[in-house]
């Protein structure tokens, strides 16, 4: 049973193994019926129009208008692409493996509806190397797909094709960044491209490219089976739908819970996700991934979970990914592990970043083992705004947000860390509690 | 005829014309790309890139999972393997090194039989990620064929951080002294940690 709190839409029936089959998922969620309905009686503007009226936002980490995305694409007779982003690699970020490892084929519809709307004949799922055991997952559903009529040639009798491919990479954060996506999909080293020309204009292979995340797509055979009235019937006005939302870190029950965005923040970490433990206290936490800035708990818990209050606040909703801090973290080393993991992930292609992050962690470095000087906060504080909007892609700028918010959020803790070293709570085991005291949810 | 290589061809009407694009195509100097009576390619590593191909609109797509073909059948990327893949796709070796060394997964120097990826990021570093890899690095010693141990950055899985990749497959949470029972039963051929796999829990809102 989902807790009260929990709306399920994307994940209904996600507890039953069964889903995973093409049988399962006809006789529990309706599978297929809808792309049917699209294919048979629906035109193309009309699955536009149902997805723009709908507000959905693109879940990847933007909140993009993923109707309005789609109608970017130019009409006529060229190849078109559809790529689905699934190289979820954000720190803090786990929703899109719970959806593609519990419900294939809710992902396929609506990548086959999808590419309706942007009139693509091909397809791709560009999923994380890392995940080898969703990835198999999706090749079984994708055979069951062609095999049922549903991807392929002539599908179900509407002359319409679609080839689905299901495409792993092999392990670097910038390729969810969709451009580098494109790249790495075209067989290159994952580097961004120059933007204009969009994707939509000129992505894969040169051609119009739709690029959309995991539960974006999961969201369409939902909103073209129900409506778009009904689907903003959740959520609320600016941030429409229900959302995955991951939380993890230093909360009792961490997970996947799926909610109508707009739910106060309090109730998702404190309830579902049963709070800090026993004797401790949140003391900031970010609200959409690694590259959210952190938000203090006075700040944050108070307001409700949607792109629009995320955004007031200064921070962002991101891909919907809680990371929990308790009193016991250091901000300060919480700073350099997330600083070192985008000077890992840079790819090099831009100075500002492939440069800005060496030094901020170099920077952070030399604080953490006391051999700072005062002025080096605002240096590190300037090395960020210089990163800030002067590159190719927003990788840098994942950094720069986070770590800013971080130095100016709690810079005496800097200072004091700065002064005394020794004083700081041991940074390698933040949290002491055995593990299946915190994570047990099965 | 692929898009890549009939700019304008096959798309039209495109608004942008794709020869700005041209330049950035890599790995097409002829005469460096190996003949494949020159690389002794094994018929079986030949046929799975040759499919693989097949799935994409430009063959040069099939570049990563060519080269994972190239990992499963060597254990790593070797220099023969890639002139072998490159002979095959009809690319440089040079092209398929750059995009060897650019993945975190392939591995352009010999690794242990079994890969151990420890995650060390945020969430799994607030649970005693750092000690669970030095855990393993323990247990492994310096059984270097056997074992190929490695920090990680984010493996989205932190639910069940702190975490490991075992082989490509999830387990978490755990503890230390369970990366020495892991390094055990590899050895001994055993299914690892079985109650820790990702694939056994439910979700998360239904405890």
């Amino acid at each position: 049973m989902a807790h009260r709190l929990e709306k399920r839409v994307l994940l209904e029936h996600a507890e039953d193994p069964a889903l995973r089959t093409l049988e399962g998922y006809k006789r529990l969620a309706g599978g297929y019926a809808t792309q049917e309905r699209a294919y048979k009686e629906l035109e193309q503007d009309e699955v536009l129009q149902e997805l723009e009226d709908s507000g959905l936002r693109g879940r990847g980490g933007a909140g993009f208008s993923m109707g309005k995305k789609a109608s970017f694409l130019p009409r006529g007779e060229m190849a078109k692409y559809l790529c689905c982003n699934a190289d979820e690699s954000e720190p803090g970020a786990f929703k899109d493996r719970e959806l593609m490892q519990r419900n294939p084929h809710q992902l396929i519809e609506g990548i086959a509806i999808a590419a309706l709307a942007a009139d693509a004949g091909h397809a791709f799922i560009f999923i994380r190397g890392e995940y080898d055991e969703q990835a198999d997952i999706l090749d079984a559903a994708v055979a069951e797909a062609y095999e049922a009529g549903y991807l392929g040639k002539n599908i179900l009798g509407c002359h319409r094709d679609l080839e689905l491919v299901v495409h792993r990479g092999a392990g670097a954060y910038i390729c969810g960044e969709e451009t580098a996506l494109l790249d790495a999909l075209e067989g290159k080293r994952g580097n961004p491209r120059l933007k204009p020309p969009f994707p939509a204009v000129q992505g894969l292979y040169g051609g119009p490219t739709l690029i959309n995340n995991v539960e974006t797509l999961s969201n369409v055979p939902h909103i073209v089976r129900h409506g778009a009235e009904w689907f903003k019937g959740f959520g609320t006005e600016q941030s429409p739908g229900t959302k995955v939302v991951s939380i993890s870190g230093g909360v009792r029950r961490p997970g996947n819970y799926e909610v109508e965005l707009g739910i106060p923040t309090r109730e998702l970490i404190c309830d579902l996700a049963g709070g800090p433990e026993e004797g401790h206290e949140i003391k900031a936490f970010f609200p959409g991934g690694s590259s959210s800035p952190v938000l203090t708990a006075e700040e944050g818990l108070d307001l409700p979970y949607s792109f629009e209050a995320m955004a007031e606040a200064g921070s962002m909703l991101g891909s919907g990914s809680i990371i929990v801090c308790d009193d016991r973290v250091s901000i300060p080393h919480l700073a350099l592990r997330t600083a070192r993991f985008y000077h890992h992930e840079s790819c090099g292609k831009c100075v500002p970043c492939r440069e800005g992050t060496n030094w901020t962690v170099k920077m952070l470095e030399r604080m953490v083992r006391g051999e700072a000087t005062p002025m080096d906060l605002d240096i590190v504080s300037s090395v960020q705004q210089n990163i800030i909007g002067h590159c190719l892609c927003v990788l840098g700028d994942s950094m720069a947000m986070p770590v800013g918010a971080m130095v100016r959020k709690f810079r005496e803790e800097f200072e004091e860390v700065m002064a005394d070293p020794e004083l700081v709570l041991d940074p390698h085991a933040v949290v002491q509690a055995p593990p299946e005291t915190l994570g047990a949810s099965t | 005829m692929s898009p890549v290589d009939g700019p304008g061809i096959s798309n039209p009407n495109l608004p942008v014309d794709p020869a700005v694009n041209e330049g950035r195509v890599p790995g097409r100097a002829e005469e460096e790309i190996p003949e494949l009576h020159e690389v002794d390619c094994p018929p079986e590593l030949r046929e799975r890139i040759e499919e693989l191909m097949g799935r994409y609109p430009d063959r040069r797509s099939a570049s990563i999972p060519a080269l994972w073909a190239v990992q499963e059948r060597y254990g790593w990327c070797t220099f023969e393997g890639i002139r072998q893949a490159a002979a095959v796709m009809r690319v440089t070796p040079a092209y398929l090194e750059s995009v060897a060394s650019f993945y975190d997964l392939l591995h352009t120097k010999p690794v242990g039989a079994h890969r151990i990826e420890v995650c060390t990021n945020i969430s799994c570093w607030m649970r005693g990620g750092d000690r669970l890899l030095d855990a393993f690095k323990e247990a492994a010693g310096d059984d270097g064929e056997g074992f190929y141990v490695t920090g990680f950055e984010c493996l989205g899985a932190c639910d069940i951080a702190p975490m490991a990749s075992i082989d490509q497959r999830y387990y978490g949470p755990l503890e230390a002294a369970e990366a020495g029972v892991a390094i055990e039963q590899l050895r001994a051929g055993e299914d690892v940690l079985p109650e820790k796999a990702l694939a056994k829990r439910g979700l998360a809102g239904d405890a």
